[in-house]
């Protein structure tokens, strides 16, 4: 008899229960997998870490090299910091015409991400191929070294993000905007937002500092 | 209990219908702050708004400012009960990542410091 009254209605809706935590019954998937892929985040995050940090020691060893200051354009600087801003605007707009299943406006949104992320790449291999023609290359201090390990290990994680959105559109356009396509969706956005975030620590240590 | 709908959108069992949180009005206010903070530290390291000295921390200033932006409107970390667990690691990543960072330079601004070394050992080549 009182065991019945803690049992819910049969016809209960599961949703009705789930308070994530353990309370209720499980999280949702969709919870599940971001937690899980914000732990990689967080991971690569401190792998990030180290290599500010070799940084941060080495940008005073010029072995009689050129410093930041003879090296850093900052126009272009800006332009790459916008960029990668804005496509990480249009990447979460992106992600959010998803979840309302616009596939019109999604396929847009992410072309626009892709050709914004070229454009960063663009300028960043310029900038990378100018200074080893001019002999500035990893080779030359070991602030050169720390410098090109670090923006370039930026660089090949947006490179890696604009093969990861070609294979993601790929799939909504196979398979459409079905749930599973949608945790992929979150996963590489969280992705794209974190590498904005990382710029950020590039160009305040790196380019802001280095100039100023 | 909606058997097809439940197996077409893949969903585990007990969940939530999930409600964005976001919307396109909440990013583009993220993106305005954004690109202000972005311009504030383009202005504060290249003019001399700020007293010389200063300029590092003011710059380490509008940085936190800006991930702060970016964590909130971008990545949607809230106060929601859903965001607890991603912000417990969250704070585990950043306590990794100033120990890191600040325990390195600290150490070797230390080892520097201690170590005498004269200009034309510094300095050279092979």
């Amino acid at each position: 008899m009182t065991v019945a009254t803690i049992n819910t209605r049969p016809g209960a809706a599961p949703s009705t229960l789930a308070r994530g935590r353990g309370a209720g019954g499980p999280a949702p998937k969709r919870t599940v997998v971001a937690y899980g892929f914000w732990i990689f985040i967080l991971s690569d995050m401190v792998m990030f870490s180290a290599l500010f940090a070799a940084y941060a020691v080495l940008a005073g060893s010029t072995a009689g090299g050129p410093s930041g200051v003879q090296l850093f354009s900052l126009r272009s600087v800006f332009v790459e910091t916008m960029c990668l801003l804005l496509s990480s605007y249009t990447c979460g707009l992106g992600a959010l015409s998803a979840e309302r299943r616009q596939l019109g406006r999604f396929l847009l949104l992410a072309a626009i991400t892709f050709v914004l992320g070229v454009v960063f790449l663009f300028i960043e291999y310029t900038e990378f191929a100018g200074m080893v023609a001019r002999g500035d290359g990893p080779a030359r201090s070991a602030f050169l070294s720390s410098f090109f390990t670090l923006v370039g290990t930026h660089g090949a994680h947006v490179a890696t993000g604009l093969v990861w959105l070609i294979y993601l559109v790929a799939q909504v356009v196979a398979k459409g905007l079905r749930a599973a396509v949608l945790r992929r969706l979150l996963c590489w956005s969280l992705f794209w937002h974190a590498l904005d975030i990382v710029w950020v620590g590039v160009l305040t240590l790196v380019y802001l500092m280095g100039v100023a | 209990m909606e058997g097809r709908e439940s197996a077409f959108d893949d969903r585990t069992p007990g969940v939530e219908d999930h409600e964005p949180t976001a919307s396109y009005v909440s990013y583009t206010v993220g993106v305005g702050l954004a690109i202000l903070a972005t311009i504030a530290s383009f202005v504060v390291s290249q003019t001399d708004l700020l007293w010389a000295p200063g300029i590092p921390v003011g710059l380490l200033v509008l940085a936190i400012a800006q991930i702060g932006v970016h964590l909130v409107f971008f990545l949607h970390l809230g106060s929601g009960s859903e965001s607890t667990n991603n912000i417990l690691a969250l704070a585990f990543g950043v306590i990794i990542v100033l120990l890191v960072i600040g325990g390195s330079v600290w150490i070797i601004a230390n080892l520097d410091a201690n170590t005498m070394l004269t200009p034309d050992v510094m300095n050279m080549k092979h």
